[in-house]
């Protein structure tokens, strides 16, 4: 697809999608979002960079390969399920600590966000070789 | 007692690298831990023929009160000292037997496999533990059966063994489960003492019929004796191992370990009696007919295994008594007989007795070995296999029960007529063209033979100090105390004038063997109907209902999967629901506010557009705005989760779609105005069922919804106030995770389709995305 507007436009709405994406997945815990609606936005600016300019460019451009973003999501639901294992806690059992800044006040980081970033990976992971398998083809 | 095991497996895990460094002579190492695990057992003796049990147990899954729990009684002694002794052989045999070969390490790997599970089917006393490694030597012998994978034969009978076995064991296990319940307990030795109750309970006819099931598909009892045969695809040291001496066993184990629960019955003897005695004789009819060496020592072996139930089934202190001295007797000389085959196999590259001849002067070795363990089979003075014959013609005499008793004696001569077969033909006589070029192998080939057939010696001169382990192993069997003294001479009695006809009738018979070939070529044409023809039908009316299933249901056309699936769903929503769904209909108040219903109506419009578009754009462009104005409704409805969650998913569904269709064509009627009516009653059938549906939900809310209680602690323990959110990452994170699974994998599908079709495969039009796909894998492995 060859448009003079998008390619102008996405210079400039592709770091945008791609800021939202991480926005979303990090606001998801306490309001609306989440890794798999991150996932989407992130795959869905890629996807707009891979019609405007060529699905290799989009390749490059991303740097890690689908087919590991999708594994390395896995393993990281995974692992982070397995984690509460060493501590005696039952598989997949959210393990908190709490963290103080002084810019956000008190973070309650944990194994469910790890287990969110890897939903994020898979679901990026597959719409992005649904996207590069259909314009490849 | 578990190390026992662990010593096993461990050893199996280091056979391939014993065999890349050591070679074939690595079979003497291997068989180090055998033998050593038989020394073990050996120091039990004194313990055991003392009635003094040594058992084991841990817990395994505490909560369900599943144990794994072994223990040792002079059956299991038994037991256990067959399978590490002639296991122990058998390695030492197998190193060189496949001398030189890359696959002995896998052999021997297999092999010592085998051994931990046959050793744990002998000594579990927990039901379920005796079931799974019941179920284990099943996998095991398929693994051996089929060791020559790259020959279809071979993989043919492992997976008929396997069929057999397996299917037997899903049948034993309802009936061990049963048996559980009705004796309140899965240890062995709690369930003796309840054997009254066991047998008086409703259960008592179902799990015999089960567990018996399992136990003759597994001893190759008629009508399942024809994968045992078959199974001498494996090479030699398998059938000597597996097919003779050990797991065939197995199931005369099993019916000999449980006799004292649920034996002593008239259904136990009428269930087991008659199937064995048919199995001893037809064994050795069969056994007539063969002419290759190794078949011919596969039907004597289903002989003495139907002879083996046979005795059990008679179920009295003596016959029992006369199953054990049987089975080792039997065990010793047919180790040794198939080891023998193997031998003059491996030497002459072939195993037809009517090829054979005068292979004693070449292989002098092996010869004895066969004379040795012929004299055994044949029951003839002074070996352990006369005793065995005199202690089973005795038994059987006492209960004067003529029909077995005359059913003994014909197979008897049968066996006979067959060890002449196997160990004078081949060896005695003029020398044929294949045993000219033939010489003998090492000791390790002719070796163990020679060692069970003086075992089989030993024991026979020198019963007594036996006799004490028998009386433990009877004992055990009988559920009450026997007292075993074995005597090689018991002075001129029936029993020996029985003998005595037996042996006259088997020499008569082998002399005369040439007068049976037109016999032989008569019945011939009846095999076909036998139950391994049963099995064949069975296995391809299999196949051709699951090709004719897969025509129908998978054609590969997407609209009848499509048709398939909506059909379905509406069946059962239809079949499970019924009448309800229309009857709980309340008619809905009318308070829609515009906005609301516009939105209803860009949804119904945009549906008619999708439907009615002649080309795909439109169709595709409308889809989305349909999926939209859904959107818009979660957002009128307060989920806002939900929402853009969807207007993300439709925009992406949109690019998809565009990406795919801007290749086709646009739109053709294809279909006939009779298909199309078709399909739009089906979709008006499926819409108005889902209305329904979702209308009837609507009604039947339950007054203690599940949102509550994710709301109430969704702060307080998973840190985070969006519900929607904390429910797929931590509360239901196992579902997640299961998604997100499937969604990997419906990614390697639609990768699979579009990529690797033989016009997409490199070198056609994707080749600039293929070297794309190579450059960011080894940048992602760079930054790794």
């Amino acid at each position: 697809m060859d448009s003079v507007i998008l390619k102008t436009a996405i210079r400039f709405l592709l770091p945008l999608l791609l800021l939202a994406s991480v926005f979303l997945f990090l606001r998801g815990h306490n309001e609306p979002g989440g890794g798999f609606v991150g996932g989407l936005v992130a795959s869905g600016a890629i996807a707009l960079y891979a019609m405007t300019c060529s699905a290799a460019a989009a390749r490059q451009m991303v740097r890690v390969s689908p087919r590991v973003l999708i594994g390395s999501g896995l393993l990281l639901a995974l692992g982070s399920g397995l984690a509460p294992l060493f501590f005696g806690r039952p598989f997949l059992t959210g393990l908190w600590t709490t963290v103080t800044t002084a810019s956000l006040g008190e973070l309650h980081p944990g194994t469910p966000l790890l287990f969110d970033l890897g939903v994020y990976c898979v679901v990026t992971g597959v719409t992005l070789v649904f996207i590069f398998s259909l314009l490849e083809e | 007692m578990f190390l026992w095991l662990w010593v096993i497996l461990i050893a199996a895990g280091l056979a391939p690298g014993v065999s890349r460094m050591v070679g074939s002579r690595g079979g003497w190492l291997l068989a180090l831990v055998p033998a050593g695990v038989a020394v073990c057992l050996l120091q039990q003796w004194p313990a055991v023929v003392n009635q003094q049990n040594v058992s084991a147990a841990v817990d395994w899954v505490p909560s369900l009160h599943l144990m794994v729990s072994l223990r040792l009684d002079g059956l299991s002694l038994l037991f256990g000292l067959l399978v590490t002794g002639i296991g122990a052989l058998v390695l030492v045999y197998a190193g060189a037997y496949l001398k030189g070969d890359e696959r002995l390490g896998r052999l021997w790997m297999f092999l010592l496999l085998f051994m931990a599970a046959m050793l744990g089917v002998v000594l579990a006393d927990n039901l379920l533990t005796l079931f799974i490694f019941w179920e284990l030597t099943s996998i095991t012998s398929y693994l051996l059966i089929g060791f020559n994978s790259d020959r279809p034969e071979s993989r043919a009978s492992a997976l008929q063994a396997l069929l057999v076995t397996g299917g037997g064991g899903l049948l034993l296990l309802p009936g061990l489960l049963l048996l559980g319940f009705a004796g309140q307990s899965f240890e062995i030795s709690e369930l003796l003492n309840h054997a009254d109750q066991i047998q008086q309970h409703a259960f008592y006819g179902p799990m015999l019929v089960l567990i018996l099931l399992g136990a003759f598909t597994k001893s190759a009892q008629f009508p399942f004796h024809f994968w045992l045969p078959d199974a001498m695809a494996a090479p030699t040291p398998i059938s000597a191992y597996l097919h003779s001496a050990t797991m065939v066993k197995a199931g005369v184990y099993l019916v000999a370990r449980l006799h004292p629960v649920l034996g002593g019955t008239a259904e136990w003897f009428w269930m087991i009696a008659p199937i064995g005695t048919a199995t001893m004789v037809l064994g050795a009819v069969l056994a007539l007919r063969a002419t290759d060496l190794k078949q011919i020592l596969a039907y004597a072996t289903i002989s003495v295994l139907g002879t083996l139930m046979m005795l059990l089934g008679i179920g009295t202190e003596a016959t029992l008594t006369a199953a054990l001295v049987l089975l080792v007797a039997h065990a010793l000389y047919k180790g040794g007989l198939f080891m023998m085959a193997g031998a003059v196999d491996h030497a002459v590259h072939q195993r037809d007795i009517r090829l054979l001849g005068g292979l004693r002067s070449v292989m002098p070795a092996t010869c004895g070995a066969a004379l040795l363990a012929g004299i055994s089979m044949a029951g003839i003075l002074p070996t352990f296999g006369f005793i065995a014959k005199e202690t089973w013609y005795e038994a059987v005499g006492s209960q004067a029960s003529v029909p077995y008793l005359v059913a003994s004696v014909l197979s008897n001569i049968g066996l006979v007529a067959a060890a002449g077969m196997v160990c004078i033909t081949p060896f005695f006589g003029r020398q044929t063209d294949a045993a000219q070029q033939a010489h003998e192998g090492g000791p390790a080939l002719w070796g163990p033979p020679v060692v069970l057939g003086i075992a089989g010696f030993c024991l026979g001169l020198l019963p007594g100090p036996f006799s004490e382990l028998l009386a433990a192993g009877s004992t055990a069997i009988a559920g009450q105390d026997v007292s075993v003294k074995l005597k090689l001479w018991h002075g001129v009695n029936a029993a020996l004038l029985l003998s005595l006809l037996t042996l006259a009738g088997g020499f008569l018979l082998y002399w005369q063997r040439h007068r049976l070939a037109g016999v032989i070529t008569a019945t011939d044409r009846f095999m076909p109907w036998g139950p391994a023809g049963a099995y064949r039908w069975l296995l391809k009316s299999v196949n051709q209902l699951a090709r004719g299933q897969t025509a129908i249901l998978q054609n590969g056309y997407l609209r009848y999967y499509l048709l398939m699936m909506v059909g379905l769903t509406v069946f059962s929503v239809w079949m499970a629901l019924g009448g309800e769904l229309s009857s709980h209909l309340d008619p809905m108040p009318f308070d829609f506010r515009i906005h609301e219903v516009m939105l209803a109506g860009l949804i119904l419009m945009s549906a008619v557009v999708a439907v009615r578009a002649k080309t795909w754009l439109l169709s595709v462009g409308a889809l989305g705005i349909a999926g939209y104005a859904v959107a818009g409704i979660f957002v009128l409805f307060g989920a806002p989760d939900l929402a853009m969650t969807q207007f993300v998913i439709e925009t992406l569904t949109v690019f998809l779609f565009v990406m795919a269709f801007s290749r086709l064509p646009d739109f053709r009627r294809l279909s006939s105005v009779h298909t199309r009516r078709r399909d739009a009653l089906i979709a008006v059938v499926a819409g108005g069922t889902i209305t329904m549906l979702l209308l009837f939900a609507m009604t039947v809310r339950s007054d203690h919804p599940i949102s509550a209680y994710y709301a109430a602690h969704s702060v307080p323990e998973a840190h985070g106030r969006n519900v929607v959110n904390v429910i797929l990452v931590d509360f239901r994170a196992l579902d997640t995770l299961g998604e997100i699974t499937v969604l990997s994998i419906a990614a390697i599908g639609v990768y699979s389709l579009l990529m690797l079709r033989p016009a997409a495969r490199p070198g056609s039009t994707d080749s600039s995305g293929n070297e794309a796909d190579d450059s960011s894998r080894g940048s992602a492995q760079r930054g790794n």
